[in-house]
């Protein structure tokens, strides 16, 4: 009988001292989402959320105000890498694969936009992630994404293994 | 061509410069801290490339039509081929179908070889 609910065993997690909401400290080691202002939101088992403050620099289209679409990718893309960092249960560096990026309509303007994404699938190698982006609900996105990510990708550390072992370490 | 850059607040933001190289148009990304993803290698961030194509594409099809309003994207895609260092990034775009409503384009990032891309991408945008 097939059944239609999804269910997650527990099971441990690589961040887990770091799940909840208000985790801003989380962009601090990636100089590019420092400089758009990208934030952490909350993060989760599987799941991250960022959110991304409105600017007059990220504009694509500057008669219709509307942010570039790359700005949206980037915003998306981060979001993504979090998610999959959240569901490992070691810490592993993380290379993106292949993200696409739906834009189902134009983002509003003067607004912060969000994106959250879900690692859906985790396998020896590879992450599934499904994210979306939007201004109020992710039940009302503007764009929506799908991305693969590969796991153990290089010898470089984690960024995250600095702020867990400062976290668990009881502080910097 | 530059004109157009300079009105596309995005453009100046990633510090993106155009190139017309063997009559091509060619981007470029030139190296620099801001665009860091990932410090320890150091790479440049996954997401700054994706814009990156995104923005070629898009300024390739502005170079190739006569209209200034800027084509609106509905989806693009990203494949991530290999692994950036910190250097200077190019990309050329080709425009695979040009239809009435929608263009279909396709674009390639290199590094030092253009023969080993970095990235490579593939945007439908529709014509206004």
């Amino acid at each position: 009988m097939p059944t239609h609910q999804s269910s997650t065993p527990p099971r441990r997690y690589a961040l887990q001292s770091l799940f909840g909401p208000g985790q801003d400290g989380m962009v601090s080691h990636t100089p590019h989402a420092a400089h758009l202002g990208i934030r952490v939101v909350e993060t989760g088992p599987g799941f991250g959320v960022c959110a991304l403050p409105f600017r007059e620099e990220l504009i694509g289209d500057p008669r219709r105000r509307v942010i570039f679409g790359g700005a949206i990718t980037t915003l998306i893309d981060h979001a993504s890498g979090l998610a999959v960092a959240c569901a490992v249960e070691e810490l592993t560096a993380i290379a993106t694969i292949d993200l696409r990026v739906d834009y189902l309509r134009a983002a509003q303007p003067d607004v912060e936009l969000y994106a959250r994404s879900d690692c859906y699938r985790l396998t020896r190698n590879v992450a599934f992630v499904r994210a979306v982006a939007y201004e109020r609900t992710a039940d009302d996105p503007f764009a929506s994404a799908l991305g693969t990510f590969m796991l153990g990708a290089n010898r470089s550390d984690s960024p995250f293994e600095r702020l867990v072992r400062a976290k668990e370490g009881g502080g910097e | 061509m530059n004109r157009i850059v300079d009105a596309i607040p995005y453009a100046r933001f990633l510090g993106v410069e155009v190139e017309r190289n063997d009559g091509a148009l060619e981007c470029v990304l030139p190296f620099r801290h801001e665009i860091v993803g990932n410090p320890a290698l150091p790479a440049v961030h996954g997401g700054v490339l994706g814009a990156f194509l995104e923005l070629t594409a898009l300024l390739h099809l502005l170079d190739d039509s006569s209209s200034e309003r800027v084509p609106k994207p509905i989806t693009f895609s990203v494949d991530y081929l290999r692994p950036t260092g910190p250097l200077t990034t190019r990309a050329r775009a080709e425009i695979f179908k040009l239809g009435r409503r929608i263009a279909n384009v396709r674009v390639v990032a290199w590094q030092d070889d253009r023969s080993r891309p970095v990235v490579a991408g593939n945007g439908k945008f529709l014509l206004s």
